[in-house]
Order: C-alpha cells, then structure tokens, then sequence
C-alpha cells in the first residue's frame, strides 16, 4: 500500500465523521447530542490534519491538532455551562424550545 | 525697537477687550468702576499710539520694503504652497493710517467716559470700541490680504455689536443686522479677489504681490477682476452706491462710535486696500479707475443732495460722510492714491470733531427734557449761546469741510478736484471731467448744507421751551477732545499743500511720504502738472464755490431759520420730494432684493424644503426601514436555521472554489 492510499482512507474516516457530526446538529434536537456532534466534527478535523502532517512530513498540522484539542477542552466548559444554565432556565435542553434570539 | 514692543501695538487692545470684558462679567463691582474701566480701555489704545509716534518719527519714507519695520506674532499654518503667518507691517501708508486710528481712538474713548456716564452697558462699550481697535490694526497694519480679511470681518462685527449697541430698540436691531448684510455683500467680492490673487500670484502678502505686478501689467483681464472685486468690496465697507444704505441707518449707536467707526476709521478701509492695491493691481487696470471715480462722484452728488433735506443733525453728518467718502474715492479713481489717503486724514479730523460735536449737542438737548427727539434741529437753535466750546468748534470743522482755506477741507478737496481735472485735460480721458464737474457741484452742495446744519443749531433764538433745564456746555473730558480735533481740522491740511507751490513739492503726504515712485506703497498714475495758470484758476474756483456756498447758506438760514427750507424746496422743485425720500433707494431695495427674496425663501421652505431636503432624508430612513421588515423574515430564533444556512453557505463557497 502506497503512502498516498493510506492517507485516503484517513481521510475518507474524516470526512464520514464530519458528515455524521454535521447531521447531528442540524437533525437532533438535544442540545447535549447537538454539542457532542460538534466536538464530532472539531475531532474529524483533528483527524484529517494529523493525517496530511504524516504524509507531508510537516508537525505544523500536529501542532494545530493541539491547538484545537485545548479551545474545544475551553470550548466543551463554556458550551456545557450553558446547557446547565438553559436547563436551569427552561427545564428543558431542547434547543427548539430556544428561540428568543429574534425580533 | 525691539519686536516685544511693536507686538504691544497689537496686543493691548485685545488685552483690553479682553480684561474688561472678563472682569466687567463676573464682577459687579468693576461695572461700576467707570473711571478704572474707561483709563484702561484709553491706556490700550494710547499706548500704541505712542509706540507709533516713536516708530514715525525714526522712519526714512521710500525705503520700499526693506525699510518698512515688521514683526510677527506667531505663524499660523503652512503648508507646501501656503504660510500665513500674523505678520504685520509699519511702512508709510500703515503708519499714517495707524496714528490716525489710535490718535483719534484715544481721543474717541476720552469723550466716551463721559459720554457714556450712567449707561448700563458700560463696560460692554468699551470692550467693543477696544475690539474695534484691535480689529482695526489688524486691518491696516496686517503684511499680507488674510490678516487685513480678519481686520475686516473683524471691524464689521464690532459695527454691528455698537449700532445695535442699544439693542432693545427694534429699529436698532434693524439697522445693525442691515449694515451687517449690507457688508457681507462686499466681503464676498473681497475673498472671491482673495482667491483670484493667489491662484495667480501664489501668495497673499502684500510685498510678494508688488513684486509681482508684472503678473496684473501682463493680463488686463485678470487685473480688471481683481480690481472690480476690491472695488466692490471697498463700496461695501465704504458705504458707496450701491452699497451706502446701511451707513446713515448706522447712526442709531451711540454717537462717538459713529465718530470713531463710521466717520473716522472703518469706513476709509475700502480707501486704504484701494490703496494698498494700487501700484500692484489699480494703476493696471484703468477702466477700473474710471468706474470708481464715477461711483465716487454720483456718490458724493445723490449723498449731498439727500443731506440738504435731512432734519436729523446725525443723519446729516452720515450723509456728509457718504458724500466725502465718495470724493475720496473721486481720488482714486483719478489714480491719485495719496490724495485719497490725504482726505480721509483731513476728514478724519473734521468729521470726527463734527460728530462728537453732535454728541454733545444731544447730550444738552437731552438735558432739557422739552423736546421729543434731542436730534432734530428743527427743535435746536441759539445753541451756541450755552455751549460756546461746541459751538465754535462745530464752526471751526464746518468751515473746514466746506473747503475755505486755509482750513484742512480745502488742501485736500482742492486737490482732489485738480487731479480730477489734470487726468481729463492731460490725460484725455473726458470721463474726468464730468467727475470733476460733479465734484465741483457737491463742494457747492456740502458748503451748504453743512452750513445750514450749523446754523440752524448754533445760531437764531432758541427753537424749545426755555423755561425748565437750560442745556448746558459739556464736560471737559468731551470739549478737549474736541478742541484738539478743532485744531487738527485747522492744521492738518498743511501736511499736503497745492502744487502751485513749488510744483507740489512742498506737499508732504503725497510727495514726500505716499510719493509715486516704485519703494513708496502708493503709486499714483502720472499725469503732466497742469500749468500754473491752470492750477490758480481751479483754486479760485474752489474758494469761490465754498465761500458762495456757506454765504447763501448762512444768510438764508440765520435770517428765516426753518424756513429757509421753503427756499430750497422752490429751487429744486420736483427734486426736493425725491431728495428728501432719499432717491427711495431704501424702497427700491425693498421691492426689488428684499421682497422678492423673502418670497423665494418662502417657496424654498414650502415645496423644496418640504418634498426635496425632507423626502430625502425621510426617504432615506424609510427605506432601511422596509428592508428591515424584509430581512427579518430570516431571523427565526431557531439555531437550526443558522447552523443550516452557515452549511449551505460553506457549499456554496466550496462548489464555487472547486468548480
């Protein structure tokens, strides 16, 4: 197997994570399961960079990889207190019953 | 002398204005100060006048620009094409003008101590007449056109502060906003000549622009606008037609300031910038020249004319000053500069002793309490009998503006004249013989009238009830600046003897210190000398025109008084009725500028201002907000709608990369 088909199915898994995270959100109403399916497609990102940072002999994809593993860590705190703080709000994490961010 | 000192000639009328203007504002006490605020405001006009003296009296004339004395305050901006600075300039013509402005100042702002006594706007007026001081240096001293626009503006403003100085009285407000737009007409051609001066020459200062007078001497045309424009700005300062109406309209201030601004000083600075102009830009553009002598002299005759009807012994002396005013612009427009700079000195001194005369005058008549209007010298007569100071001196400076020698009026009216007469017999142009006619007229006319003024004031049995208040002679703080006015008006005209002596050379302002040669500010255009003969022949005339004039006067008015009039009106006849209306100029403005502008207003405000300026910017907001209501349909709330839309949006710019 050549390097070049190896970074194919790499990035093939990718992009079927990306997909499956990206119908997740726009398909589940859970707000949890809609953020997890985020994190889905941060990791299918992570996924692909590291994969072209082999194949081309680069750590510059690796090092970004790092990057977005500690905002998505940042990110996970800040997303997840405000579920709790929805929660608390609404009793609900049913993010269709969330739209007063309007007119 | 050093640069601290010349900039005092500058500051401390400012520093006057503006400690009395700020201490008079916070404190109530130094309101009542009279005598305080009245020696500070004279001590920042005196002392200049006496850094000026001292300036004068070392200066060698006809040094050209390297000999004029400069000093600058501060820089003001520059810029690649362009610095300004406030800079000014003491060289022949700024000096004269200068100790003109500060002497008669200082002598304006004596009489006004008394004067003003009692007013509550006390220190207010002297804040003003510093203002004025300050605005008017700057006018004339100024070393380049920017400074001496400031001066300008800056006069005019404090002429409209003093006519409405006495605001509450509507019809003062009137005749301070019309003098204001009257010269805002002027200004206007002064700033458009401005540009035209620099767009061609490249700088604005005065010695820069004489050395570039080839640049007018080669374009006839640019010379000819240039000089039309100043022209027009100077009618509007110097009240000529069409521009005249504010300045009898003026004397609603109180009357020194009508001495001081709208006699003495303010009025000839359309004179002194002719002047100023006048080797660089006037001696190159003669139909220029023409046009202002005429002006001149349809001016001074219809001024005259309206002067004989006028029963207000103010509005007299404003329509005089209108007449003189055009018989110095006679002089310019003969090219003789330095005889027109000549007459506003001489009339400087009459006219300002005049009218401080009236002042006092008023100030007895008011005293009295017996009549209605204190100015109206129907109800005068037999003055001279309580106030002797007054009445002689009004005398002296009536004689003298009347022209018989060898009182100042003479040298320099006859002057004027004999120029006059010398461009159209020497130089061929017969334009100059009709202003020389005219002018002759209006010398008859100005005997006269002046004449019958003072007559009827001083002279006869008293006109008002003489039980009750007698009027009474005024203090000393106003008849010795009237005296040392009455004086001048005797003296002054020496400074500028005929040519019939020695071929002029004897005549101190206009050969030796204004004089024609290049290094001197003023250029006269040359003619020949008339000949000897000549010249007796128009001096004679002069005499005899003045002397003629103030003898029919006198005896028609000292034998019938008031009713001399009748006289008059039978040898005028139809005239007298359009005299006395004031040519119904006023009417005619009235119908045919004012109204119709006022219903152009009224149309701009209706439709164009309604439908045009509001539906725009009404229009403007409505359309935001329709588009507003149209876009907020995408605003559901839902974060789905969002997180779709950025995906389809992430597609729609990858399909668009890729394909």
């Amino acid at each position: 197997m050549n390097p070049q088909e190896h970074l194919y199915y790499y990035l093939a898994v990718s992009a079927a994570l990306f997909m499956l995270g990206m119908v997740g959100v726009l398909i589940r109403r859970n707000a949890i399961i809609v953020f997890l399916c985020i994190e889905l497609m941060l990791n299918a990102v992570n996924l692909s960079l590291v994969a072209f940072s082999s194949y081309l002999n680069d750590p510059t994809g690796t090092m970004l990889v790092f990057f977005v593993m500690c905002v998505a860590a940042a990110e996970a705190v800040v997303g997840l207190a405000i579920i709790i703080a929805m929660f608390r709000n609404r009793e609900s994490v049913n993010i269709s019953d969330i739209n007063i961010f309007k007119w | 002398m050093n640069n601290a000192v010349l900039s005092l000639i500058i500051i401390l009328p400012f520093l006057g204005a503006l400690t009395i203007g700020l201490l008079g504002f916070i404190s109530k006490a130094f309101r009542a100060q009279e005598k305080l605020i009245g020696l500070m405001a004279t001590l920042a006009v005196a002392i200049p006048f006496g850094i000026l003296v001292s300036v004068f009296a070392g200066y060698h004339a006809g040094g050209g620009a390297s000999g004029s004395v400069n000093f600058v305050l501060f820089d003001w901006m520059t810029t690649a094409n362009l610095h300004l600075h406030f800079g000014y300039m003491l060289d022949e013509l700024s000096l004269l003008m200068g100790l003109i402005v500060t002497g008669i100042g200082a002598l304006i702002h004596i009489y006004s101590i008394s004067y003003m006594h009692g007013d509550s706007g006390f220190y207010k007026y002297f804040l003003y007449l510093n203002l004025f001081i300050f605005s008017m240096l700057n006018l004339i001293l100024g070393d380049n056109l920017i400074v001496t626009f400031l001066g300008w503006e800056g006069v005019g403003a404090c002429s409209y502060f003093l006519i409405g100085f006495w605001f509450t009285d509507m019809e003062k407000a009137k005749a301070a906003q019309k003098a204001f737009v009257a010269n805002r007409v002027g200004d206007f051609a002064f700033l458009v000549a401005i540009f035209l001066i620099f767009f061609n020459v490249g700088s604005l200062n005065y010695a820069d622009i004489l050395a570039s007078s080839s640049v007018f001497a080669s374009n006839g045309d640019l010379a000819f606008w240039v000089a039309l424009l100043v022209f027009i700005a100077a009618t509007g300062k110097s009240a000529q037609i069409p521009l005249y109406v504010w300045l009898p309209d003026a004397m609603a201030g109180p009357t020194p300031v009508s001495a001081l601004i709208h006699a003495a000083t303010m009025v000839t600075s359309g004179i002194f910038l002719i002047s100023r102009l006048s080797g660089a830009v006037f001696i190159h553009a003669p139909e220029v020249l023409m046009v202002v002598g005429v002006v001149g002299a349809l001016t001074a005759l219809m001024a005259a004319l309206i002067a004989i009807t006028q029963n207000d012994i103010k509005k007299v002396l404003a329509y005089s000053t209108v007449s003189q005013l055009g018989f110095m612009f006679m002089a310019l427009g003969a090219g003789a500069f330095s005889t027109a700079i000549f007459h506003v000195m001489t009339h400087a001194f009459f006219k300002a002793c005049l009218f401080l005369g009236s002042g006092s005058v008023i100030h007895a008549m008011d005293h009295t309490h017996a009549v209605d209007d204190p100015q109206d010298i129907r109800t005068m007569g037999g003055l001279g009998r309580f106030m002797r100071s007054t009445a002689l001196t009004f005398w002296i400076s009536t004689i003298a503006i009347a022209g018989i020698p060898p009182l100042a009026g003479f040298f320099s009216k006859d002057e004027i004249l004999a120029k006059n007469f010398a461009a159209g017999y020497m130089g061929g142009e017969t334009v100059y013989f009709f202003v020389w006619g005219v002018g002759v007229l209006t010398a008859l006319l100005t005997a006269f009238y002046m004449t019958r003024v003072t007559t009827l004031t001083f002279n006869g049995q008293p006109r008002f009830p003489l039980e009750g208040h007698h009027p009474h002679e005024s203090p000393a703080l106003m008849t010795i600046p009237l005296w040392i006015l009455a004086i001048l008006a005797v003296v002054g005209g020496f400074l500028g003897l005929p040519e019939i002596i020695q071929h002029g050379h004897l005549n101190w302002i206009s050969h030796h210190w204004l004089a024609n040669e290049s290094g001197y500010p003023v250029h006269n255009v040359h003619h020949e000398h008339l000949s000897v003969a000549i010249e007796a022949i128009l001096i004679a005339l002069s005499v005899i025109i003045a002397a003629s004039g103030m003898l029919l006067s006198y005896r028609l008015y000292s034998s019938r008084n008031i009713a001399g009039d009748e006289r008059v009106k039978r040898v005028f006849g139809k005239l007298y009725p359009v005299m006395s209306g004031k040519f119904f100029v006023d009417e005619f403005y009235n119908v045919f500028l004012i109204r119709p502008f006022v219903a152009f207003s009224r149309f701009i405000i209706m439709p164009i201002d309604k439908y045009v300026v509001d539906g725009i910017v009404n229009g403007t907001a409505g359309t935001v907000n329709i588009l507003g209501s149209a876009f907020k349909l995408f605003q559901t709330g839902i974060i789905k709608h969002y997180a779709l839309l950025m995906i389809m949006g992430v597609m729609g710019f990858l399909a668009y990369l890729l394909f």
